[in-house]
């Protein structure tokens, strides 16, 4: 008698299209869910809506139009894509930048980590369904887009690395705004604190959910804030120091427990550090030419050359194959949304649908550099 | 001035008018149209001025400004998303169950309709004083799950199914609640008429009196009730950022402004039964024997003590909504069924201990 109660009731399960157009994937990611009623069996991402080709465009542009793509890719952090591929050209090149160029790199370089992990912060709480903290979010990252506009003109998709050094000179108020910010933002991320962190119900949400083991992390490839949660240090800037890292002190965040919450508070100790890193350059700022020469065309020797930085979501590669002509002959991005986007399956198996959210606003995926 | 005070003066002399020129029979249809139109007029005024202060209140919350194009401060833009809103095509989906589809939006205003009626907002205006008025407004008010299951079923779409059925466990749960942090107070009333319950409260609110199990109940009271209008952060039966918009997805145009509104007008029902019982209803506030600040207060008249009273409850949910972040359903059924209901029951205990030993004031 009993058995055949339980086969009445025995369940079925069902798939949801989640996205491309859905208000937590963030751009157009398609996520086909398995669900057993709320509980998730299953996640398969399908990429591929806003594929642009930027690999295969970038051999046919030369070495400076390059950099121009990649702050397509991950627009939130647009500068630290333009680095590495300057990087990567200036390594093949043998070029060294003046010391000028290195330490305005990094100090714009972690002003862009910061504003997207503001923007991260705010997205993580309207995920979560807390409208407000995304209004907070932007209105501290305001301040860092003020700054970049009035260093490069621009406030999306900026461009001020150039192979050889920047575009031009930091405007007279760079160093005074920047430090403008840093005091105001000294005083208002405890807020941040106050609003999610200490929340009780926030915790509930994170603690816990969407557990992600070091092992896992790096077999899935999982780098960045996300893997640095899960106890795995890769943190390219401490590992491989580039531009002006190894002049500075910094911690490099880790933690343990590989969760929801590990992963929220991970970046939010990150900006402490982005904090203290700006603080140290931006007073000692070396007198300099703001570039060093370089040809109106550039050719790189015949090679291949790799060139990895960290951006605000983990490792990001530029993979230049050179024969020797004035564009790569094959060019890849190393991306980290991607191998991040990957671990996604093993994370939400057995979660709720709203615990998929939380655990997919705290990957922080930025679907262009996904889909490149 | 007298009929401000005491509205029985005005609705006996539209009654002693209407006597003389009709029939019985008349007086009661014409009566019953009156009290029709004027709850359908509540309810438009009410749509409008409430979707203006929830858009204020969560601008002032997250500092911007809110709506300020249309007219001065912005006022007239409700009205401009009515119009818009009645200007939209409605859409049905090809595989939509149509009749249910049509029927839900319906369902859920007659439920808010039904509870709104026996309100007291002021001294004599009250459209229907039942004897056993608190348990007429909880078994009404739980009718509005009905529409939303509706609503979920026959719009043919996972994500409202999804949304309708959380819903529908998480209305069935907080009811209960609701009413035990209701029957609190009507422990010490005695009584579950509501006028009966405001004249009670004439030498002070039950939230005071009641001492501390009145505090607990009034806020169980207030979360449950949160939690039974879908408000955040109990949203999920609608969640954005999991289900699109949840049981009405599907919906557009003027059914979506029926959701929409009774939304509104669900949350000012149980901000009008939260004041009745728990803050004094249309009653001044009184402080023991100050005379001449009881004289102040009595000088306010009652309608203005119901509308802010339930203004500030209304206020309340409007900051929960735009603060918390949302729960998740086994949360959200864990805290009612691990948390609220235990503490509620013990708190009905202690209440009627205070009642019987007479230690309340």
């Amino acid at each position: 008698m009993e058995e055949t109660v339980y086969k009445e009731l025995e369940s079925e399960e069902y798939f949801i299209n989640m996205g491309p157009q859905h208000p937590s994937t963030h751009g157009v990611l398609r996520l086909v869910l398995s669900l057993d009623g709320e509980i998730i069996r299953k996640v398969e991402p399908h990429i591929g809506y806003i594929h642009r080709s930027i690999e295969k465009m970038c051999e046919h542009d030369s070495y400076q139009q390059i950099v121009h793509l990649t702050d397509r890719m991950d627009y939130l952090s647009c500068h630290i894509n333009n680095e590495a591929v300057c990087l990567g050209v200036e390594m093949g090149l043998q070029l060294e930048v003046p010391e000028r160029v290195k330490v305005i790199r990094t100090i714009i370089g972690e002003l862009t980590r910061l504003s997207s992990h503001q923007l991260w912060w705010g997205v993580m709480g309207m995920d979560l369904g807390a409208i407000t903290t995304f209004l907070y979010g932007f209105r501290d990252r305001e301040l860092i887009t003020d700054i970049f506009e009035e260093t490069c003109g621009a406030r999306l998709t900026m461009n001020y690395n150039i192979p050889g050094g920047l575009m031009f000179d930091i405007h007279p108020n760079f160093q005074k705004r920047t430090k403008d910010f840093i005091t105001y933002f000294k005083k208002k991320l405890p807020e941040y604190d106050d609003l999610l962190s200490n929340n009780v119900i926030f915790r509930e949400r994170t603690l816990g959910i969407g557990n992600l083991s070091k092992e896992d992390a790096i077999s899935f490839g999982v780098t960045g804030p996300t893997g640095r949660a899960s106890g795995f240090s890769c943190d390219v800037r401490k590992h491989h120091p580039y531009s002006a890292y190894n002049k500075v002190e910094f911690k490099e965040i880790l933690r343990t427990e590989g969760d929801c919450y590990a992963r929220y508070q991970c970046r939010i100790d990150e900006m402490w550090e982005s904090l203290s890193i700006i603080e140290q350059l931006i007073d000692n700022i070396p007198e300099g030419p703001y570039k060093a020469p370089t040809k109106a065309v550039i050719k790189l020797p015949k090679g291949e050359f790799y060139q990895k930085v960290e951006t605000a979501r983990g490792e990001f590669g530029v993979y230049i194959i050179s024969e020797g002509q004035k564009s790569p002959y094959r060019l890849k991005f190393r991306s980290p949304g991607f191998s991040n986007l990957s671990a996604l399956n093993h994370m939400a198996q057995g979660c709720k649908i709203a615990d998929l959210v939380a655990i997919m606003s705290t990957l922080d995926l930025v679907i262009p550099d996904i889909d490149r | 001035m007298k009929w401000l005070y005491d509205f029985s003066y005005l609705t006996h002399a539209i009654h002693k008018g209407l006597s003389e020129r009709f029939e019985p029979g008349t007086v009661v249809i014409l009566e019953m149209v009156m009290v029709g139109v004027a709850f359908m007029l509540l309810f438009a005024v009410l749509g409008l001025v409430l979707v203006y202060a929830e858009r204020k209140v969560s601008a002032v919350i997250q500092q911007r400004l809110g709506p300020m194009r249309v007219g001065k401060w912005g006022t007239a833009q409700t009205l401009a998303d009515v119009v818009k809103l009645l200007l939209k095509e409605p859409l049905i989906n090809k595989d939509a169950d149509r009749f249910l589809f049509n029927l839900a939006p319906f369902v859920i205003m007659i439920a808010a309709f039904m509870a709104i009626a026996a309100l007291p907002f002021a001294k004599g205006l009250h459209a229907i004083d039942f004897d056993i008025g608190i348990l007429y407004i909880a078994a009404v008010s739980s009718l509005g799950v009905i529409g939303i299951l509706l609503a979920g079923w026959s719009s043919n779409n996972k994500y409202s199914l999804i949304g309708a059925m959380r819903s529908g466990a998480q209305i069935i749960s907080y009811e209960l609640s609701v009413a035990l942090s209701l029957l609190t107070i009507v422990v010490l009333t005695g009584s579950l008429q509501l006028s009966v319950i405001v004249e009670s409260q004439a030498d002070g609110w039950w939230i005071f009196k009641g001492h501390i199990p009145a505090m607990i109940a009034f806020l169980i009271f207030l979360i449950a009730s949160t939690a039974e209008t879908n408000r955040g952060p109990f949203d999920l039966a609608e969640a954005e950022s999991e289900l699109t918009a949840g049981f009405h997805t599907e919906y557009s145009g003027l059914k979506f402004a029926f959701f929409f509104l009774a939304e509104f007008a669900n949350m000012f029902i149980v901000a009008g039964i939260g004041a009745t019982v728990f803050l004094g209803g249309w009653m001044p506030f009184h402080i023991g024997t100050w005379e001449g600040f009881n004289a102040v207060m009595d000088f306010i008249p009652p309608i203005v003590w119901f509308f802010g009273k339930v203004g500030f409850m209304i206020f309340l949910m409007m900051w929960f909504r735009w603060t918390f972040p949302r729960l998740r359903i086994d949360q959200l059924l864990t805290l009612e069924w691990k948390y609220l209901l235990p503490i509620n029951l013990m708190n009905i205990v202690l209440m009627a201990f205070l009642s019987l030993m007479g230690w309340h004031f």
